[in-house]
């Protein structure tokens, strides 16, 4: 009956919805690396590894557009909901998706 | 044989509609009773808004009259709330002490309306937006003259409620959390044109708004104050943030509850002779508020309840806003998502915006705004899970155009199309129009007509369909041609053509030049959003608010990115001149903050490399209180201005070019340009400041000032051309800021002056700098911007602006 009894991962709450600006990314720091969230015009959120497949660049720190995130190195188009490069890099690589929900506002990420 | 005896509990539109279901499928075969709360038949709640607005008087949404429980054996008890259900007894329980003892039951109790627990949300005034009785508490309020209200909520029914408030003579303010309205509803963009099309209605709207309290005096509400501060006075406050299914009755009576009565694909409830239907109802974890899935698991009930046909599976939603004059429709994931496809279409003159997502070849959502004729049949389309391949090209233009080609080869279907077809719906040019010009007039270009018929010469989005026309007419005396380059893959339109409509039709925002210009994709790419961010800023000074996230990273964060995420920061030295005090305030930001690396630039600044960016806003408050200012090292606009020492210490010198760069830098810094933009001033023809390389360079000569431009040093090596000589440091300034404004309003994003300059030719620049009317009106637009441009952006961010960019999300998950 209630879901979070259920569910396979441990949530954290790691603020609002509204604190990560539309076309933008914040980051949350963790002991396995930078996770950046984004949220996008449409307001849809997304988590990935902070680094670009390429050369690690910190994609929180591109450009969202639509649901990708043109990285701030190379200029790479990363799929904010695959990880995986679009356009002429695509094939090169991934990087990890993290586990987000939202529940009243609230943004939650997961931990396998 | 006695009936069996059916109770339904809840008067409402669930309730009823059920009922009908079972009566169209067995009239005989219950004895019904229905309890309702509100002391009235049964109504059309969804047509409260037009009641509202006074489009329509509570008879017109009458569903079921007082005849139709007559006539149908029915006994209904309306005003009289169900207090309980004794599921052993098997009997209903009401207010006034009436029982109906049940065979079957229906549970349908709908939703509450939300109400915040803002302080003063208890006062006189306060409304939601539910009933009649909350409809006829507004249209009371909407009475006195001048009477102002806010509602709470931009959602449908908030911006209904605010439209409808609006219509009746009030002034009407929508308070919204996000910053779109509509947003499970509405992409960006057509909440955009939303937002615009409630302001042309009288609606204002505040987005992105937190209330805090409600105000209010002797017990009535006098305003809202949302948590920045800011007071919004009001003589009514509607709260329109949503509903929660009424499960109280059910929870009491020990049925399984979730967020709603639990129900399965039967509408049975965890006790089987209970059913359970409407907003009240969880169905497979979803519970739902719009009319459309009610009905269609009414018609399950009506199947449970006699021949058992009908299982309800969930429903496919889909939204329409009654607003009159505001055609909006959106279905399924009309956002798009992992996989999905766009089309896009704009129609600027008609304030017209469609998204239909493909997903696997399938049209899997779709969102409409001012023209939302084609909504029910992309609604079939996404339902029926139709493949959509072979109507792609058209899909988008709707289903009349479709169906009309449809099964004929593109090249067949536009040879039989009909003379009068429309093919160019921004223009209203007809096929026999097209083909009549290519003819008469001898066209064999997309280009000539465009320029003859107008054709294509909108949105674009034709362009297939005439170039087909033109194949058709001429054979192979045709030849596709390409146009100006596109600004990026979001538009044919090129870089000219964006700026000069944002100035000829006064566009001011990212989202107004996309509409206006018919951008393909929702909210534009990295190349396009950064180039109309610039353009927006150049063509309205003080006017335009930035938006930062159509920024590059260095310009967003006001330092440089570097390889390993760090950043670099490299104040202003004016001139290349510095001090004691800078050189020793630069010293101790390096070792307070261990900054790794110290770089003298090629620039005659200093670098420091390696700056973590949360350090950022305290380097910069240290490098402030030594009196530095951001170097703008990061930025397309103004970077360095290089000089040599000049007469004032060297014997060769003949004017002071340390004091000319110095001038020019603090004139011209903090300003934008379509690239970078380095200066140098050499004060003899040595060039010690290599000059003749900068976009922008002085030479000076005894006789006064060769100034240069166009010279480039990075990619391509390039020398400075002469543009002109002048006598006095004066009209040096004055022309260098002439020719750079000039250049701002003349190159394309990225482009460098010495390619802007091959591309429009010196001549012309020259031309424009001679002229003395030109160059001074030049030089008077870059003094008007510079008032807005010449601030810091390091102590603005000291003082807190911006904090999010600097500051991780959380630090919840740093350990652990």
């Amino acid at each position: 009956m209630n879901a979070l009894v259920m569910d396979p991962l441990s949530w954290t709450d790691v603020g609002a919805v509204t604190d990560i600006p539309l076309r933008g990314a914040r980051r949350v720091p963790t002991p396995a690396g930078v996770i950046a969230i984004f949220r996008t015009g449409d307001g849809k959120l997304f988590a990935l590894k902070d680094a670009c497949p390429h050369k690690g660049g910190p994609l929180s720190q591109g450009i969202v557009h639509g649901h990708a995130v043109a990285c701030p190195l190379h200029n790479w188009s990363i799929d904010l909901a695959t990880g995986h490069p679009l356009g002429a890099d695509r094939g090169k690589g991934c990087t990890p998706v993290v586990p987000l929900e939202v529940r009243d506002g609230r943004i939650l990420l997961g931990r396998a | 044989m006695t009936k069996e005896r059916l109770v339904v509990i809840g008067n409402g539109m669930a309730g009823c509609r059920a009922v009908q279901e079972v009566l169209k499928r067995d009239p005989d075969r219950y004895e019904i009773t229905i309890f309702g709360a509100e002391p009235r038949v049964n109504y059309d709640r969804i047509m409260l808004s037009p009641v509202l607005a006074g489009e329509k008087a509570f008879a017109d949404i009458v569903i079921n009259d007082e005849a139709w429980y007559s006539d149908n054996g029915i006994a209904l008890h309306a005003g009289h709330a169900v207090q309980a259900i004794d599921r052993e007894a098997r009997v209903v329980r009401a207010e006034g002490g009436i029982e109906a003892p049940y065979d079957r039951l229906i549970l349908a109790t709908g939703s509450d309306p939300i109400r915040l627990p803002l302080p003063g949300a208890d006062q006189a005034g306060v409304v939601t937006f539910r009933d009649l009785d909350d409809v006829e508490a507004m249209i009371a309020a909407a009475a006195t003259p001048g009477a102002k209200a806010v509602v709470i909520g931009g959602g449908l029914l908030g911006i209904e409620a605010a439209y409808g408030l609006v219509r009746r003579g009030m002034a009407a303010t929508v308070v919204h959390l996000m910053d779109v309205l509509m947003e499970r509803q509405l992409d960006a963009s057509a909440s955009f044109l939303l937002t615009d099309a409630l302001t042309d209605r009288g609606v204002e709207t505040v987005l992105g708004a937190q209330s805090e309290e409600i105000e209010g005096a002797d017990g009535r509400v006098t305003g809202l104050r949302l948590k920045d501060g800011q007071v919004l006075p009001c003589d009514l406050l509607v709260m329109a943030v949503g509903i929660r299914p009424n499960a109280a009755l059910a929870r009491a009576a020990g049925l399984e509850v979730g967020r709603g009565v639990i129900v399965d694909d039967d509408m049975r409830t965890s006790d089987p002779r209970i059913l359970a239907v409407g907003e009240c109802v969880e169905h497979r974890g979803q519970c739902y508020g719009l009319v459309a899935p009610i009905w269609e698991m009414c018609r399950a009930v009506g199947g449970t309840l006699t021949d058992g046909a009908q299982a309800y599976e969930g429903s496919v939603l889909s939204t329409r806003l009654k607003v009159s004059g505001v055609d909006v429709f959106s279905a399924g994931k009309f956002s798009g998502g992992e996989g999905c496809e766009d089309i896009v279409f704009r129609d600027a003159g008609r304030g017209v915006y469609k998204r239909v997502v493909l997903e696997a070849g399938r049209v899997a959502g779709a969102v409409l705004f001012g023209d939302a004729a084609d909504g029910a049949w992309y609604f079939d389309l996404m339902r029926s899970g139709a493949e959509v391949g072979d109507i792609r090209e058209t899909l988008i233009f709707g289903q009349t155009v479709t169906e009309g080609l449809r099964g004929l080869d593109p090249s067949a279907a536009v040879a039989a199309m009909a003379d009068q077809a429309e093919v160019c719906g921004c223009n209203g040019v007809c096929k026999g129009t097209i083909t009549g010009a290519i003819a008469s007039e001898g066209l064999t270009t997309l280009e000539s007509v465009r320029a003859v018929t107008k054709a294509s010469a909108s949105c674009g989005s034709c362009t297939p369909l005439v170039e087909k026309l033109l194949k058709l007419t001429l054979g192979d005396g045709f030849q596709a041609q390409t146009g100006p380059k596109p600004v990026c893959g979001c538009t044919h339109h090129g870089h000219d053509e964006a700026r000069r409509r944002i100035l000829a039709e006064g566009l001011k925002s990212i989202p107004a030049v996309m509409q206006a210009l018919e951008w393909t994709t929702p909210d534009g790419c990295a190349s396009c959003r950064p180039a109309l961010n610039y353009y927006l800023i150049c063509a309205w000074p003080g006017d335009y608010r930035d938006d930062k996230q159509s920024r590059f990273i260095n310009e967003r964060a006001h330092a440089n990115i570097q390889k390993d995420g760090t950043f670099s920061v490299v104040p202003r030295m004016w001139g290349g001149m510095t001090s004691s005090d800078e050189l020793r305030a630069i010293a101790d930001v390096v070792d307070k903050f261990a900054i790794p690396a110290v770089k003298v630039t090629g620039g005659q600044r200093i670098d420091l490399l390696g700056v973590k960016k949360d350090d950022l806003p305290a380097v910069w408050a240290d490098l402030n209180a030594a009196g530095m200012v951001s170097g703008h090292a990061y930025a397309k606009g103004l970077r360095t201005v290089k000089t040599c020492v000049g007469s004032e210490w060297c014997r060769f010198g003949t004017q002071d070019s340390t004091g000319l760069g110095v001038r020019l830098e603090k004139f011209m810094w903090g300003s934008w340009t379509p690239a970078k933009v380095k200066l140098g001033v050499s004060g003899c023809p040595r060039n010690c400041a290599e000059a003749t390389c900068k976009d922008i360079g002085v030479v000076c000569v005894d006789s006064g000032y060769e100034i240069h431009i166009g010279g480039a040093a990075g990619l391509h090596i390039q020398g400075t051309e002469i543009l002109t000589k002048v006598a006095t440091e004066e009209e040096a300034v004055w022309t260098i800021c002439a020719v750079t404004q000039l250049y701002r309003e003349e190159g394309w994003y990225l482009e460098r002056i010495y390619k802007w300059m091959a591309r429009v030719g010196l001549d012309s620049i020259k031309a424009r700098i001679e002229n003395p009317d030109d160059r001074r009106a030049l030089h008077d637009r870059f003094a008007y911007s510079q008032r807005f441009s010449r601030v810091d952006p390091w102590a603005e961010r000291v003082a807190g602006r911006h904090a999010e960019e600097f500051n991780p999300l959380s630090r919840r998950m740093e350990f652990a």
